[in-house]
């Protein structure tokens, strides 16, 4: 990753280039928990959140990551700007990177849209930061890093050096099919030698499978016995219109993590979930605060492993330092 | 009618009827002589070399879209007949979803007007239904009245199945085609490429095969029901081919079928890389319906090459894929593409692009050939052994929407005579 200008895709990095970013975000965890959460690592950069569909959490996240290297951080979103005054995505773009530009965080609802940016500009780097049902890559890193964290902290070892999540067993549950994070999980999850299990009834299953790394089933209880980790998807309640669900009431019963389900897994599974939660309908709400769950410590990380990859994508040698005030 | 004498000379002469080694030599826009090594004779008769090439009579394209009017700004009909010519095409049919549509004979007379000047014939399909809405029959027979062979909503397949019926029906007096774009909307559901391994991976909406096969079976039910002449547009998919093959076996002879250059090269894996030059409906599908296709053309299931030629300007095509328009130029590479890649004999290749499509069209007026003395002088001489790198940047349409830039190909047009005018000579144009 050192060398990449871009991160569009987590199967870019290869399990080397994962590892790069966990080991960078544990240090940036450390700048985290300072009195003064900053470093200097990327003063005098511009970052522009590109967010060309709604989103709170990962927004607020590559901002946080951003104003903590002390980047300068510049904000967009469709409505109110110059897109919804029949300007292209294309100009748009193209005008910011010659405003000076450094790299463009890209949300997008059209998978590619993000690749497509990076093929507009000249110089700028893109991350990712969710494309249509394609890719989520920094969720996926995230994820990664929980995991291979927490698992450690709770067998009161430390984290594997190189990250691998070789022989844990991980069901992913849900709308497998209009999931970005579905994707880049898999992926990720796969690289560092995870099993993976998709969990799903077939009409949320995507039209094919081939070439993914992964099992499929229809029965959660019998995964939920045999999993390490359970990976609750959001249901979408718009999907509802287009016929894929019979009803939410139905999806909870079948394929939600209800407290019920939940005693099935065993005393060390995590549930894990990307946000937001729909409460009481794919994962219960006892579930989503209970001790197996590490919901808000992925939110946690997230900071940490972004800082990692804007770190990783901008920095030119910078030193990481002692923190102080931007 | 050009009253320009030429001799095209040293050319190898293939039609409908054979191939010899003969020069053609043409005057008062009318083929005047075929034979072997024929005297120049009067001052200021043009020669054009045609060593090494094949002399064929001009392709013709049942598959066109010229974008006037309404479209100007991706092409003309001066510019997208010019693009035809130098693909080797004398005649192209227009498709009538322009803005406005073809759906009255007012806007046919329009494109009749303005085809007078064009590099080629310009035939203007019409539409089957009013403003390409499905729900009301446009005036069919005052546009056959005009000179319309080919009825289409092509863009858009007509989904309601009784509307088809009755179109099929009322056409059947007429003596024309109605073309079918073969996809049922709420299975394509809005889908922006081939649903399948690719679309999953990408993420991408998908748009299954299914929608073509649904409809392509409704349709000839449809045809077995009503007698009339139907045909099915770019069709993309095995089932489809398969679905054709089985009623054309079982005795249906009122039907007929195209496949585009695009479909018969290019699979869905080109969409790896999220380049909206690779969108078109029907989408580029997978490898084994590339096969099923190849097959299809081999053993006549499928009866013509249409480009599906569809110009976009960069402002359609420069933009996300769930936003980008559908469709590929094609006119200037289609004979290339067509002989490259699907080891045919040149001869079959001819007769898919050229006098099948010009009967297909109802077209007459010499085109399509034989070549004989006194046939109107349609005709298109080809280099097989010339490679080139197709540069979109040269293209003489106004769009650059290629999915073929890059590509090496094998075989050109060096000169192109419409109506006994050299319209492309040494592969350029000559207005």
């Amino acid at each position: 990753m050192s060398q990449a200008r871009h991160l569009l895709s987590v199967s870019d990095l290869g399990a080397e280039g994962i590892d790069e970013v966990l080991r960078l975000a544990d240090t940036f965890a450390e700048v985290g928990r300072r009195p003064i959460p900053r470093v200097p690592a990327l003063r005098g950069k511009t970052v522009v959140l590109g967010f060309f569909e709604d989103s709170t959490r990962t927004r607020m996240s590559f901002e946080a990551a951003a104003k903590r290297l002390s980047a300068d951080v510049m904000s967009f979103s469709s409505s109110g700007s110059s897109l919804s005054k029949g300007e292209s995505l294309r100009d748009t773009v193209c005008n910011l990177e010659a405003m000076g530009v450094d790299a463009f965080v890209v949300r997008h609802s059209c998978a590619g849209a993000p690749s497509q940016v990076a093929g507009w500009l000249s110089h700028a780097s893109v991350v990712n930061a969710g494309d249509g049902a394609h890719e989520h890559p920094t969720q996926a890193l995230l994820d990664c890093y929980t995991l291979s964290r927490e698992r450690a902290r709770r067998l009161g070892v430390h984290p594997p050096r190189p990250a691998v999540l070789a022989g844990l067993r991980i069901a992913i549950v849900g709308d497998i099919r209009h999931s970005r994070v579905a994707r880049s999980c898999v992926a990720a999850f796969s690289t560092l030698g995870a099993e993976v299990t998709l969990v799903a009834p077939p009409t949320l299953l995507p039209a094919s499978l081939a070439g993914w790394p992964v099992e499929v089933s229809h029965d959660l209880d019998a995964q939920l016995a045999k999993c390490d980790v359970v990976y609750v998807l959001r249901i979408q309640a718009e999907r509802m219109k287009e016929q894929f669900l019979p009803s939410l009431r139905e999806y909870t019963a079948t394929y939600g993590l209800t407290v019920q389900r939940a005693r099935l897994l065993g005393p060390s599974a995590l549930v894990m979930h990307p946000g937001p939660v729909c409460r009481g309908v794919e994962l219960a709400a006892e579930v989503a605060d209970s001790p197996a769950s590490v919901i808000t410590t992925q939110v946690g990380n997230g900071v940490a492993v972004r800082m990692a990859v804007l770190y990783l994508l901008l920095g030119s040698g910078g030193s990481l330092g002692s923190g102080e005030a931007g | 009618m050009s009253e320009r004498r030429v001799l095209v000379h040293g050319g190898t002469v293939v039609d409908a009827t054979g191939a010899r080694r003969a020069d053609v030599l043409v005057a008062g826009g009318v083929i005047a002589e075929v034979g072997p090594h024929l005297e120049r004779g009067r001052r200021g008769t043009l020669a054009l070399d045609a060593e090494g090439c094949v002399v064929a009579p001009g392709l013709v394209d049942v598959h066109t879209h010229l974008r006037e009017p309404g479209g100007e700004e991706a092409e003309t009909l001066e510019s997208g007949s010019r693009a035809a010519a130098l693909g080797g095409f004398t005649a192209v049919v227009a498709m009538p979803n322009t803005e406005p549509p073809a759906d009255s004979a007012e806007v046919v007379r329009y494109v009749l007007e303005r085809a007078r000047t064009a590099c080629c014939s310009v035939q203007p399909a019409g539409c089957i239904t009013v403003g390409r809405q499905g729900k009301v029959l446009a005036p069919m027979a005052e546009m056959a009245g005009l000179g319309v062979r080919l009825f289409t909503d092509d863009g858009h397949g007509v989904q309601d199945p009784s509307l088809m019926r009755r179109a099929l029906e009322y056409a059947s007096s007429l003596g024309v085609v109605v073309a079918q774009h073969c996809e049922d909307d709420a299975l394509a559901a809005g889908g922006c490429m081939n649903e399948g391994e690719w679309s999953s991976r990408l993420g991408l909406p998908g748009r299954s095969s299914l929608a073509e096969e649904v409809m392509v079976e409704r349709d000839l039910a449809l045809a077995r029901l009503t007698g009339a002449r139907l045909h099915l547009m770019h069709l993309s998919s095995a089932a489809a081919v398969a679905a054709v093959r089985r009623a054309k076996a079982a005795g249906l002879a009122n039907v007929s079928a195209e496949a585009t250059p695009h479909h018969l090269s290019l699979t869905d894996e080109a969409l790896a890389g999220y380049d909206p030059v690779f969108k078109v409906n029907p989408p580029l599908r997978a490898r084994a319906d590339v096969e099923a296709l190849r097959q299809g053309l081999a053993d006549g299931t499928i009866d013509v090459i249409a480009t599906d030629h569809a110009p976009h300007s960069p402002e359609a095509k420069q933009v996300t894929m769930c936003e980008a328009a559908p469709g590929m130029v094609g006119l200037e590479t289609a004979l290339a593409v067509a002989l490259t890649d699907l080891a045919l004999p040149i001869a079959d290749v001819l007769a898919l692009m050229s006098w099948r499509p010009a009967r297909l069209a109802g077209l007459g007026d010499g085109q399509g050939g034989p070549l004989v003395p006194g046939a109107p002088a349609h005709l298109c001489v080809v280099d097989p052994a010339r490679g080139w790198v197709v540069d979109p940047a040269k293209l003489a349409s106004k769009s650059r929407n290629t999915p073929f830039a890059g590509r090496r190909l094998q075989g050109r047009v060096r000169h192109t005579l419409y109506a006994g005018e050299p319209v492309v000579i040494g592969e350029e144009a000559q207005r």
